[in-house]
């Protein structure tokens, strides 16, 4: 579905994916684990089209399509979620006006019909339970004045509605206490299908006791320096990032 | 009789002494020396330049090198059905219709009005209500430094006159509407005057509308009004300003506000080339709200000037200026935001907010908060900000599935309405909002095509 060959990220002249290599299945849940500064989000970022980063080099092929060729709503319509480390603040336009035109635009680009009003009242009262969200929050102004849970909330709730094929989570779970988490992971967990694609992007191993990935993978300065099962998370929150950081240092001192 | 003005020789005052013999109320001795004074005053001053402080940002030369004629009667000019592109849908207003600066009985319509109401043209309250007028028109509005309130004083021809009596509670507004049909041959110069007196606790509400029927080619609407409310009394005021692209608008609003009135004021500039926009509302009884809202979207060569002067002469009153601007092409905007509180205006409470957007590089915008303060006890906050549309915004919401242009049009709609929603009655939010979606289409055509 995925596939990331030799990435190679520069933001103002300064390369921070250096040469990154991912492959992602219809299905899969991976999760990218790393230190701060690694590239995480700037991986996250140049997946949904951000154009202030800048692709220096290697390719992004999704379901077909090179990603460098899509600007950021042609790869939405084409499925692809970004779950925004921090969401932001949009005053002046209400939550559930936004989430309608997103959805109808995709439903537009995919040939579909519009939904009508009352149609996507309903389908967003059924989304809302699940997240535990309320009329208000909808009514509310894009993410303004949102606490820092309703936030990540709000964008599982925008996912659930635009239903993507991959999903992209970046830090999803910066900020939350453990029942925002919970409920959180509950969103995320009820899209996982055989269809639909994730990548989790955290710091901490904690979500992914609530998100269980089928692959994890360790960022170390813009690239994966370490990839292997759920265990793998288990094992970098017992010995910290240190541990695969000196296994890269040894490996270019070998 | 075919008057020219211009500021050749002695243009102004010859065309004077010719429009005497004709102005309206030319047998009313305190109305032609109102006007004998104006015109005394406007000769002395000339048109302002930038040297003038209040003018700094705006240069009128382009009006004072035109060559003006004044406009003569034209019944029948105007067919019915043209107008109805600048109605309300929804209510259903009284409107006085003027067509290039003079009154039209047969395109207007009065509904019926509550006991003792009168909405009429000036010309005809010079007959009907002479007593009334000569209390209050030219009270206000001070022409001693200002050229262009002196010009309209001088030259006046009609205008709207609302009388509210005491206690009287209406809601449907009335709507001036000023239609200028132009030619480019021979620049119109209108000077619309009105008067609206609403005495105490009474609720009104009044439109004023300027349009044009031609696209292009330069006239000029130089507007005076002066609006005063009574004790306890509840007034909004809505100018809408969309002349034809070559045209010249200076506006002038007096508001006098006695003791607990509540004033709502809410402008939306698009048209025109030069637009000046002068707000003025004295705080003169205690306890007074005043809210000076406003809109403004300009692009190509537009130039539009927002002069407030929020005037607190007693205790205890609020202010609240609120305008934004969106700008773009080689479009300017201007800001000037003075608050004046007098040595008794204890207790005042005046805050200033402008926002401005700008759409392009070349695009410009002076913004200046001015605080006068003879009062201790007061608290004042102003405050503006110049952006262009946030990066962070726009990346959001096209990341959700929405092209650029459509997440652009989103984040600016979320602009205008922060002005707009705080219009009371819903029937002119809707038709301001329609004419700022048609300035976003407008802009997005030139964009792609």
């Amino acid at each position: 579905m995925l596939e990331i060959k030799d990435l190679h990220v520069s933001v103002d002249g300064k390369e921070i994916i250096r040469g990154l290599n991912l492959e992602i299945r219809r299905g899969e849940m991976h999760s990218i684990m790393g230190p701060n500064g690694s590239g995480k989000s700037t991986l996250a970022q140049v997946l949904a089209g951000r154009d202030s980063y800048e692709v220096t080099g290697g390719e992004m092929i999704f379901d077909g399509k090179d990603l460098l060729d899509l600007y950021p709503e042609e790869r939405a319509c084409e499925g692809i979620f970004l779950a925004f480390q921090y969401p932001v603040e949009i005053p002046g336009v209400a939550n559930t006006y936004l989430l309608r035109e997103a959805l109808n635009s995709v439903r537009k680009y995919r040939g579909e019909k519009p939904l009508k009003h009352v149609e996507f009242g309903k389908l967003a009262k059924e989304k809302m339970k699940v997240l535990n969200i309320g009329d208000d929050l909808l009514k509310r102004a894009v993410n303004e004045g949102f606490s820092g849970g309703e936030k990540k909330r709000n964008e599982i709730f925008q996912m659930q509605i635009l239903e993507p094929k991959l999903a992209v989570l970046d830090e999803t779970d910066s900020g939350l206490d453990i029942d925002a988490l919970k409920i959180v992971a509950e969103g995320v967990n009820h899209l996982r299908s055989p269809k639909r694609s994730f990548l989790v992007i955290t710091h901490y191993q904690r979500l992914l006791n609530y998100i269980v990935p089928d692959f994890v993978h360790v960022l170390v300065d813009g690239r994966i320096v370490k990839s292997g099962g759920k265990e793998l998370a288990l094992e970098l929150e017992d010995k910290g990032y240190g541990w695969v950081e000196d296994g890269t240092e040894a490996a270019v001192n070998n | 009789m075919s008057i020219t003005l211009t500021t050749n020789e002695n243009g102004y005052l010859d065309g004077f002494d010719k429009f005497r013999e004709i102005a309206p109320g030319k047998d009313i001795d305190w109305l032609m020396s109102l006007r004998e004074s104006a015109i005394a005053r406007f000769s002395e001053l000339g048109f302002p330049t930038v040297h003038n402080e209040d003018w700094r940002f705006t240069n009128v030369t382009p009006i004072a090198r035109t060559t003006f004629q004044m406009p003569e009667n034209v019944s029948g000019k105007v067919k019915p059905d043209v107008l109805s592109q600048f109605t309300f849908p929804g209510i259903d207003c009284s409107r006085l219709v003027f067509i290039d600066g003079l009154f039209s009985s047969e395109l207007s319509s009065i509904r019926q009005l509550p006991n003792g109401v009168k909405a009429l043209s000036l010309s005809q309250a010079l007959t009907k209500d002479q007593e009334l007028l000569s209390e209050r028109l030219g009270k206000y509005v001070d022409f001693d430094e200002d050229a262009f309130s002196a010009l309209n004083s001088a030259f006046f021809q009609d205008g709207g006159f609302i009388f509210v009596p005491k206690g009287t509670q209406f809601e449907d507004p009335v709507h001036l509407l000023y239609v200028t049909t132009n030619s480019k041959s021979s620049p119109a110069i209108t000077n619309p005057r009105n008067l609206i007196v609403v005495e105490d606790n009474c609720e009104a509400n009044i439109i004023e509308h300027y349009v044009c029927l031609t696209d292009g080619g330069a006239y000029l609407s130089n507007v005076v009004t002066e609006l005063i409310l009574g004790q306890n009394s509840t007034v909004g005021h809505y100018l809408i300003e969309n002349e034809s692209k070559d045209a010249y608008n200076i506006s002038t609003l007096r508001v006098q506000q006695e003791r607990s009135s509540n004033m709502r004021s809410h402008s939306v500039l698009i048209g025109g080339a030069l637009v000046r926009n002068n707000v003025h509302p004295v705080l003169a009884g205690e306890g007074c709200d005043s809210l000076i809202n406003g809109l403004f979207m300009s692009s190509g060569r537009q130039h539009m000037d927002n002069y407030m002067k929020v005037e607190h002469a007693s205790p205890h009153c609020d202010s609240r200026q609120f305008y934004n601007g969106i700008l773009d092409g080689r479009s300017r905007g201007v800001f000037h935001g003075r608050i004046i509180v007098h040595e008794d205006a204890q207790k005042t409470d005046a805050k200033q907010t402008n926002r401005n957007l700008l759409l392009s590089d070349t695009a410009q915008i002076d913004t200046k908060p001015q605080l006068e303060i003879y009062a201790d006890d007061v608290k004042c906050t102003h405050g503006a900000t110049i952006g262009q549309i946030d990066e962070n915004a726009l990346f959001y919401i096209r990341s959700r599935g929405i092209s650029e242009e459509a997440s652009k049009d989103i984040i600016l709609n979320a602009f205008t309405n922060e002005t707009l929603e705080s219009m009371n009655i819903e029937a002119v939010k809707r038709y301001s909002e329609s004419l700022a979606a048609d300035w976003f289409a407008r802009r997005q055509h030139a964009h792609n095509g």
